[in-house]
């Protein structure tokens, strides 16, 4: 659990109970839901990263402009059940500690590949990686310390690389380290239109930029890590898999992780770090897919995550349903009605921003300065999480035994009063 | 009979174990020397910071949780204040003009450039070129020269009077176009001191000086003090402890006649404009996290805020492509690269970034490092426990008993610890107590275990035998102990 809190407590003794009034559904059946849900979006994010495995093979074998495009489009269709996983951050312990290995965020790109000094900048400063480019250079002599890159594989990335020198901007594996590869550096700044690294790159005959064969083992590698850190995190929730366990024989403890993950995405992670810094900074690099412009659907698949958690219904991209008793059955009416309406209008106000993005206004063209209307549409969306955290928070006092309060949450009944 | 029991009967054999176990122990107790008496574990000091204790993981972001007890609510602000410590600033002019306005000279592009995992900076370990990896710099200042610059020290209105042409410290860093200040160099001279035990431990004494100066020579009195990242744990909870509570066991004169003084420094406040009792920083230089964070971001990275509003940071007027940089302010943002807001979210931060709860607290073993603390006179200075102030600002880290080992005052620390530079009314032999608390987990959390102000020291045992001055007869104490005794009282020190 990410933050303790009464609003924790107070789930915790209710659920311990199985209290709370016009029940429809008991506590284990619920969380027995919750996990089930998890296994069928882990299983997802699985299959539809081995589809873009294939994508990188097809476009490492024959690099072109149409196996790029089909690579892209796999890893665009990845982050659809993965970003619906993110739920299930903050408040289980093993998703938290494996999460940082496969969706870490932001990075000094400068570690992996070339880029382009003249935006990217090439002043060094105490981050001795900014600009090693692992895919140009075999050996990585850095003090005395010399790393072997001649080979480029999982253990390279994630033993060597990854948060090299305690930094963690430097990011060596995952799907952000892939969108790299696979888009480039986005330098239209808050203009429109997203990396533009030329199918060339990855070209062993006619090869832009160097290292074509290299960056191809990069990009193999990184996706190869991703498939198996998700295969490792796919069997937690299974049968027999200790996250499932962890909710699943104690329900109290299954719907604290429950609430205290859509608390904690929607509020500190979601409407916070990843939406309301950028608005406060106006710079395109501070949104989410940077280098893909597809941070629209990043949010808006967070959005639809919790939702689903919400009503214990979840609908793959192959169109399979996995339902059960969600901790929609388990609320008092007017509770579940209002929460039910705060994750609809957070989830409109995503499809706004996913609307904005089809007209040819992504998600760092909004965020420029100066740009009334996009800062708007940003600010409420961010409003609409703010409102949806409240939501939760009162969900969860109704699921309380009588005489235990949850801490006061004023500062969330006046948004504004949030930035102090 | 024997071979009969054993084949008809297995719990003879059981028996027979069981027996030559007993005669085995006995012997084996016969044998070692008494136990070491212990301390007794009192209850709390399991949770150094109270109630805003982290139970999370102790893996390499054991620094970076929030306090356990902060609000929910709140879990908004931290991850912001978050998301700028993490940032990277650039510089100006960019299309980005809220988040650039870097240097002209600066030391890091990010506070997480030196607070790596919101823990402890490391020296380098080689000079430049052969590595690049800093996270520590060299403060600058000379002695007074005029009536004015004696004046200016005598009210504590300045800690210090800068180095005339590079200022208060050596940014190691430029911007195009810029020159840089220079590079820290550091000789090591290896030192070896023999322990009761017979065992040998080799000290590296460093010698300070700067290198490739890019605005000609500095001052022929210049005074140099290294300086590490520290660690940012537990900032909220000291920043707490009651100033009466602290000035009521300094004993500047040594009244007491133990061998300890222990002197608060009096350092200005920019935001009050008056003497205020200093709590952060090595030498205790700064009075506040406010006035800490704001005057890092202004010397640190150049960047200007709203008791700094030099958008050219730590350029002197002897500087001039550095004054004449272009500034990232703009009338949009108070005129300022961060304005207050920003500063505010990453106070905020720094306040609530929890410290990680014991291990073993009740182990024998570190009970009885615990004993050994004590009565070699280590607690005399390193303050175990105390009770934080009500708080208005961050309600949740007030009336919290905690555990940070240290009184937040200056003692002389020696000659070979001495930067031989004043700050404040420290002298330059004296050093603000280090806290303790969360020092077990400098390697989980950084991957290293360097120590003191400049990271001299390679492990706790080192550290522990730089101590002098007031120390001294701490030092020599543990010098003397056993060879069981010293790794207990190390067991306990990685036990905080």
């Amino acid at each position: 659990m990410n933050k303790r809190s009464g609003l924790m407590t107070a789930l915790a003794v209710a659920a311990a109970l199985g209290a709370g009034p016009a029940v429809a559904a008991e506590p284990a059946s619920v969380v027995e839901t919750y996990a089930d849900i998890a296994h069928a979006k882990y299983q997802d994010s699985l299959e539809t990263a081995r589809a873009l495995g294939e994508k990188v093979d097809a476009l490492l074998a024959e690099p072109n402009a149409l196996t790029l495009a089909a690579a892209r489009e796999a890893w665009r269709a990845a982050r659809v059940p993965y970003q619906q996983t993110e739920v299930y951050r903050f408040g289980n312990v093993i998703v938290d500690e494996w999460e940082g290995k496969v969706n870490a965020w932001p990075l000094d790109e400068g570690m992996i590949d070339y880029v382009a000094r003249d935006f990217y900048g090439d002043m060094s400063d105490a981050n001795r990686y900014y600009t090693a480019n692992v895919i140009a250079n075999e050996q990585l002599q850095l003090s005395g310390r010399t790393i072997d890159a001649s080979v480029i594989d999982a253990s390279l990335l994630q033993d060597e690389l990854h948060e090299v020198d305690g930094i963690e901007a430097n990011v060596a594996t995952g799907y952000h380290a892939i969108e790299f590869l696979l888009w480039g550096q986005d330098l239209n700044g808050v203009e429109p239109g997203a990396g533009a690294r030329p199918a060339t790159d990855f070209d062993l005959e006619n090869c832009t930029h160097g290292h074509c064969d290299r960056r191809g083992e990069y990009l193999e590698a990184a996706t190869d890590l991703l498939i198996s850190d998700l295969e490792w995190i796919t069997a937690q929730w299974a049968e027999g898999g200790e996250a499932r366990a962890a909710v699943v024989d104690d329900p109290a403890s299954g719907l604290v992780a429950m609430l205290t993950g859509m608390g904690s995405l929607s509020y500190g992670e979601l409407a916070g770090e990843r939406m309301k810094l950028g608005l406060m900074l106006h710079d395109p690099e501070e949104e989410h897919d940077c280098f893909s412009d597809n941070t629209h659907y990043s949010h808006y698949y967070n959005a639809v995550g919790m939702r689903n958690v919400f009503h214990g219904r979840y609908v793959g991209p192959d169109g399979a349903v996995t339902e059960g008793p969600g901790l929609a059955d388990l609320l008092p009416e007017a509770e579940r009605n209002a929460l039910a309406a705060a994750l609809d209008n957070s989830v409109a106000h995503m499809q706004v921003l996913v609307d904005e993005a089809m007209a040819g206004r992504p998600y760092d063209v909004l965020l420029a300065p100066g740009n009334a209307d996009g800062n708007a549409k940003i600010d409420a969306a961010v409003t609409s999480l703010l409102t949806q955290t409240k939501a939760i928070e009162r969900a969860a006092a109704a699921l309380q035994v009588e005489g235990v309060g949850i801490e006061g949450s004023d500062s969330l009944d006046d948004p504004a009063a949030v930035m102090q | 009979m024997l071979m009969r029991l054993v084949k008809f009967s297995p719990w003879a054999i059981v028996a027979a174990l069981a027996l030559s176990a007993v005669w085995l122990v006995q012997y084996v107790v016969a044998e070692a020397a008494q136990p070491l008496p212990i301390a007794v574990f009192e209850p709390g000091e399991d949770r150094p910071g109270g109630a805003a204790t982290s139970d999370k993981a102790l893996d390499r972001n054991a620094f970076s949780h929030s306090s356990a007890n902060m609000p929910f609510e709140r879990e908004l602000d931290f991850k912001i204040g978050n998301g700028f410590f993490k940032r990277i600033w650039g510089s100006a002019p960019s299309s980005t003009q809220a988040a650039d306005g870097l240097g002209p000279i600066f030391n890091a592009k990010a506070c997480q450039r030196c607070h790596l995992k919101d823990g402890r900076g490391h020296p380098p370990a080689g000079n430049y070129p052969d590595d690049t990896a800093v996270s520590m710099f060299l403060r600058l200042s000379i002695p007074p020269q005029t009536e004015e610059d004696r004046r200016l020290l005598a009210e504590g209105r300045v800690n210090v009077i800068k180095e005339p042409t590079y200022g208060g410290q050596l940014q190691d860093f430029s911007v195009a176009g810029v020159p840089a200040e220079g590079r820290m160099h550091i000789e090591y001279e290896e030192i070896p001191v023999t322990l009761a035990d017979g065992e040998t431990v080799s000290l590296r004494a460093p010698t300070y000086s700067a290198t490739d100066l890019g605005y000609g020579p500095m001052d022929e009195d210049v005074m140099l003090s290294p300086r590490i990242a520290p660690q940012m744990i537990g900032l909220g909870l000291l920043e707490l402890i009651p100033e009466a509570a602290i000035r009521a066991q300094a004993d500047p004169d040594d009244a007491d006649g133990d061998g300890i003084s222990g002197r608060p420094n009096e350092v200005w406040s920019h935001k009050h404009e008056r003497l205020a009792l200093g709590r952060f920083g090595w030498k205790a230089g700064a009075p506040s996290i406010d006035e800490q964070t704001q005057s890092a971001f202004n010397g640190d990275i150049g960047i200007s805020v709203p008791l700094f509003p030099d958008a050219y940071g730590d350029c002197t007027a002897a500087q001039d492509p550095c004054r004449a940089a272009p500034s990232g302010a703009t009338e949009r943002y108070a005129n300022l690269e961060a304005h207050g807001q920003i500063v505010d979210l990453v106070r905020f931060y720094s306040q609530n970034l929890a410290v990680p709860a014991r291990r073993n607290p009740k182990d024998p073993q570190v009970l009885a490092g615990k004993k050994l603390f004590a009565d070699a006179g280590c607690a005399a200075c390193h303050t175990p426990r105390w009770t934080t102030a009500a708080s208005a600002e961050n309600p949740w880290l007030g009336e919290q008993t905690i555990w940070p080992y240290t009184d937040l005052l200056l003692h002389d620390m020696g000659e070979g610890l001495a930067d031989n530079r004043p700050e404040g009314r420290a002298n330059g032999r004296e050093w603000r107590t280090a806290p303790l608390w969360g020092i077990g987990l400098t390697e989980a959390v950084n991957g290293h275990t360097n120590f003191l102000h400049d990271g001299r020291a390679r492990s706790l045992l080192e550290a522990i035998l730089w101590h002098g001055g007031e120390a001294e007869p701490s030092r020599e104490a543990v010098r003397a102990m056993t060879t069981e005794e010293r790794e207990a009282l190390l067991a306990f020190l990685n036990s905080l």
